[in-house]
């Protein structure tokens, strides 16, 4: 238990900032290019705003591992990453400026495809084959669920194109919004339908 | 609970080791010993086990960094008793109270050290003594040996509007 008396020496630092908010800008500045220099820094992140919300984006030294919309929880992907990456995880926009130019131009419009590093550790086996066939289907253009299935070689795995679709570790760089039913209806989304549906008009026009 | 993104363990007890830092270094090595003990956690981090008290831990990396900077100190050629009294020169706005530190470096240093870890970083008798070496006793006695020297060397905390109490 405190007493009052322990309070009361706490006082004493009262001088100390409880929070000095330069000082701590300045040191997680250093703290990130020295973890960077020592190798240390096997997760990097930022975040950014965009036309269908705040994107997460995290990289690794192979690429950029992860996009995620609001809507999943950044803090909740942020853990998961720890847990199936690497708990050396920093905030530090710097490595990912690139890949957040890139994806400002894609929102633009003065951007069709996207040329950067992936690193795709997160996917895997058929999952991992139907993702690595999205970039194939055309800005603009469109790809049922069905004919995605065909062009990752099991016709038949309809429902497990969906599934590889709901799981994409890189929306938006990795196209999955651009498969649709059959029936021409947009179907399902990570970012929900009306982020789909706001990146499908923004190649539409 | 798995272990945390690293970037959390920063935002949660950043600020505290740095008071913990400027607390046993004073201003102008603190930063130092900040930046030498958040990127040996991170080092260690992944290794760090799921249950363990964070703070503990953390402030035991500062202190083994603050002991090797007061040996650095120690060995640098020409010593001054006391940092004179001088404008900051840093500009930075944030520089805290001298006379703060100028109280707490008059102590000696385990009686700093266990001041600082016991009231700024919250830390039980216990795992200071483990910290420090020495007995849960010897640790309570050094905190309070120190605060009780602060207190009366250090005046300026304990007046309200100036008036002394």
């Amino acid at each position: 238990m405190m007493t009052i008396h322990e309070n009361d020496d706490r006082n004493l630092f009262d001088a100390l900032p409880a929070i000095d908010f330069d000082a701590s800008k300045r040191l997680h500045i250093e703290l990130v290019s020295a973890a960077q220099r020592e190798g240390l820094l096997d997760v990097a992140y930022r975040t950014m705003d965009t036309p269908v919300g705040e994107l997460l984006l995290a990289g690794t030294e192979r690429g950029l591992v992860r996009v995620a919309f609001a809507g999943q929880g950044h803090d909740k992907v942020l853990a998961s990453l720890a847990a199936t990456i690497s708990p050396r995880i920093l905030r530090a926009p710097d490595r990912l400026d690139e890949v957040a130019r890139q994806i400002e131009q894609y929102f633009s419009g003065r951007r069709r495809t996207f040329d950067l590093p992936l690193d795709w550790r997160l996917s895997r086996g058929f999952r991992l084959n139907v993702l690595s066939h999205l970039p194939d289907i055309a800005y603009g253009r469109t790809a049922s669920y069905a004919e995605v299935a065909a062009v990752a070689g099991s016709p038949r795995a309809v429902r497990a194109v969906g599934t590889a679709c709901a799981t994409n570790p890189l929306p938006v760089v990795v196209p999955c919004h651009r498969v649709v039913r059959s029936d021409g209806t947009s179907g399902g989304y990570v970012g929900g339908v009306e982020a789909k549906a706001t990146l499908l008009n923004l190649e539409a026009a | 609970m798995k272990v945390k993104p690293f970037e959390q363990i920063v935002d949660e007890y950043g600020p505290m080791v740095l008071r913990v830092c400027r607390a046993v270094l004073g201003p102008a090595d603190a930063e130092d010993a900040w930046s030498e003990t958040f990127l040996a956690a991170l080092r260690a981090y992944p290794e760090l086990a799921e249950d363990a008290n964070v703070e503990a831990w953390l402030v035991t990396i500062a202190h083994r960094k603050a002991v090797d900077a007061t040996r650095a100190t120690a060995r640098r050629p020409v010593m001054v008793e006391r940092v004179p009294e001088r404008p900051s020169t840093t500009g930075r706005p944030e520089d805290w109270d001298g006379d703060l530190w100028a109280a707490l470096s008059a102590l000696p240093t385990k009686q700093r050290m266990a001041v600082a870890y016991h009231y700024l970083a919250d830390l039980p008798y216990a795992e200071i003594a483990a910290i420090l070496g020495g007995s849960r006793d010897a640790a309570r006695r050094a905190a309070a040996d120190g605060i009780k020297t602060l207190r009366t060397t250090y005046r300026h905390a304990t007046s309200v509007g100036g008036e002394a109490r």
